[in-house]
């Protein structure tokens, strides 16, 4: 590279040249820059995104073709040519009173994305405009000792995405509480880990919907004479109940797995009980501890969805189940935005899992 | 009455069908201020001898006495070098050394627990290195910690398991002067666990072989009537020297074909002889 701008005399090259001179200095600030490793980092990963894109797009179209086809001949067959001639028409229109019920394509999912931020900031003001117009009835009401008037709206999009992740974080509390202390229990204990080991078997496979049903019948009588937000209460407890297993297990695993040089280490320095399981032995099973909290977060994210759409719990759980009901033209598209949302939130969930994981444990290079 | 002695140790693994004895019929007896090396092959139950004696395992038969006590549990007089180094890597040098301090002496303040790390810490050469993690360490500066936490418990019998069996040979010559250093200026008792016949020389007052398990048991004792302090490179001149080693290596070298011969079988073979068809 330098040998064409020193050996070169004419106008080009020496352009050339001062570009790669100036790429150069760039590359310079970026010490990590290399080609290879922008294709393979950036290039592939956007290809592979455009390419999901199209093929997504042509398929949602044969889909559209082939219902789109079947609506015109029945038409035809039921009320003859003249309907099937109106109801091709209506179609190529683009009117949504005939278009067919199918996946939806890319540009619809992204005009949904987008009436729903719309709908969102509709709702913001006008719950904002609920609480400055209620602010002064409401001091009222507080000084009279009585409940202040809420906002009753419909929840929005973003709303609805805060409420979930509020329940999953309640119910991965819950599971966090549970799950590692007893697995520390369990785990020091070989006759307890026998002991329970058919219990932790039995329980992990069962369905996140049992489990609803099971707190369910707990919870409701539990709460009958206070008024407090039960579907809530029953959807965190089932989410984390749902997603503890993991961490249950390898709690465990980890604590009786310590390195036996740790543990004679322990004995030779006459460690007392506590200290020796504070100081020797959660440490060393830290890293498959927060391994089995990333799975239990991922999997409490996973069935938050199923068991908020059973609870009638508000959440993205709800939202699809209602826009699934809903049958109106953009429903579709609006579920498939809302499988991005939990996709891209289950993936920053394990990502910040991951930050901790790396921030907390002596394993620096746990698995990514 | 001896300061440590071992009476007819006998430790078997497993139950059953399954049952080996590792160490049979192990008698010792060491001395205050004494430093005996017990030298063997891999294999023959070293590590088994080491925490019998630190208490880590109990006897099958036979009784391990220190100070005439029977040993029953791991004790802060008797400080252990494992040969693994066992620092614990989510805590730095400063923290695997304080760990011991504090449980070896438990009435301290914080300053003088610092106070105590920081001197052992130096001790080994270690003083720049005292916030790093084992992992950032090489293996001999990792096996210098584990000889800082031992000490800093200050106890009265340092037993060392294989001590410096994975480090090069410079690193290990640096660090038996550095044991041996500590080891006259405080005059405790020590045991040390080797491979190494020339190291159990160079540090040791007696030499013990241990014959290779299963049924390991101790050899005669070998004497070593060097004078301290040692040099090294004067040693390889040592007729005194060069005897004990010949006479140690020899009866190790006589026990390793014992081995082979004892596993052999002698097959007989028949008596053959080409034919002849030259009239």
């Amino acid at each position: 590279m330098k040998q064409s701008v020193t050996v070169s005399k004419s106008e080009e090259l020496k352009v050339a040249g001062a570009i790669k001179l100036l790429l150069s200095k760039i590359t310079f600030k970026l010490p990590k820059f290399d080609g290879k490793g922008l294709v393979r980092k950036v290039l592939i990963p956007l290809a592979s995104i455009v390419l999901f894109i199209v093929l997504w797009h042509f398929g949602a179209k044969a889909l559209f073709n082939v219902e789109a086809d079947y609506k015109i001949q029945k038409a035809l067959t039921e009320q003859g040519q003249a309907a099937a001639d109106q109801m091709e028409a209506c179609i190529l229109s683009g009117d949504i009173s005939c278009q067919p019920n199918t996946l939806p394509s890319p540009a619809q999912v992204w005009a949904s994305f987008n009436t729903l931020i719309a709908d969102h900031k509709v709702i913001s003001a006008d719950k904002l405009a609920f609480k400055e117009k209620t602010a002064v009835i409401n001091e009222k009401r507080i000084a009279e000792g009585k409940d202040p008037i809420t906002y009753t709206g419909r929840p929005s999009f973003v709303d609805q995405i805060f409420t979930s992740l509020k329940t999953v974080f309640a119910g991965f509390v819950l599971a966090f509480l549970i799950a590692v202390p007893i697995g520390i229990i369990i785990g020091l204990s070989k006759t307890l880990r026998n002991s329970f080991n058919w219990l932790i078997q039995i329980f992990k496979p069962v369905s996140p919907v049992v489990w609803l049903l099971l707190v369910f019948m707990i919870v409701k009588t539990m709460t009958k004479d206070s008024n407090s937000d039960s579907a809530f209460i029953i959807s965190f407890i089932s989410v984390g109940l749902c997603a503890m297993w993991a961490t249950l297990v390898n709690t465990a695993m980890g604590v009786s797995s310590v390195d036996k040089d740790y543990i004679n280490v322990a004995k030779v320095l006459k460690l007392g009980p506590f200290q020796k399981v504070f100081k020797v032995i959660l440490p060393s099973s830290l890293p498959l501890i927060f391994t089995g909290l990333r799975i239990t977060l991922s999997v409490a994210w996973m069935v938050l969805i199923a068991i908020e759409l059973l609870a009638q719990s508000p959440g993205l759980g709800s939202f699809v189940w209602e826009e699934f009901q809903n049958g109106a033209n953009d429903s579709n598209s609006k579920i498939i935005v809302a499988m991005f949302v939990i996709g891209i939130i289950g993936f920053l969930l394990d990502r910040i899992m991951l930050i901790i994981q790396n921030a907390v444990s002596f394993n620096k290079n746990a698995m990514a | 009455m001896a300061y440590l002695e071992l009476k007819n140790i006998h430790k078997t693994y497993g139950e059953g069908n399954n049952q080996t004895e590792v160490l049979t019929d192990i008698n010792l007896k060491i001395e205050e201020g004494e430093f005996v090396a017990i030298v063997g092959f891999t294999g023959s139950g070293k590590t088994t001898l080491v925490n019998l004696i630190n208490g880590l395992l109990k006897p099958t038969e036979g009784e391990v006495l220190f100070k005439g006590e029977p040993v029953v549990d791991t004790s802060h007089e008797r400080g252990v070098i494992f040969q693994n180094y066992s620092l614990l890597p989510w805590l730095s040098v400063g923290q695997n050394v304080a760990m011991a301090v504090r449980e070896a002496f438990p009435k301290s303040s914080k300053k003088e627990i610092k106070e105590r790390v920081d001197e052992y810490v130096k001790m080994v050469n270690l003083f720049p290195a005292i916030n790093k993690r084992p992992k950032e360490l090489s293996g001999g500066m990792r096996q210098r910690v584990a000889v800082a936490r031992a000490l800093a418990m200050n106890p009265e019998m340092i037993i060392m398991d294989e001590p410096l069996g994975a480090l090069d040979a410079l690193t290990r010559g640096n660090l038996q002067d550095e044991i041996l250093k500590i080891w006259s200026k405080e005059k405790r008792t020590a045991l040390l666990i080797t491979n190494d016949v020339d190291e159990g020389i160079y540090m040791a007052d007696r030499i013990i072989p241990l014959r290779p398990g299963p049924n390991a048991t101790l050899g005669p004792e070998f004497k070593i009537n060097l004078e301290r302090p040692r040099d090294k490179t004067e040693l390889n001149d040592n007729p005194e020297y060069k005897k004990t080693r010949n006479a140690i290596i020899e009866y190790l070298m006589g026990i390793g074909e014992e081995r082979k011969s004892a596993s052999k079988k002698t097959y007989e073979l028949p008596d053959l002889s080409p034919k002849s068809y030259v009239a």
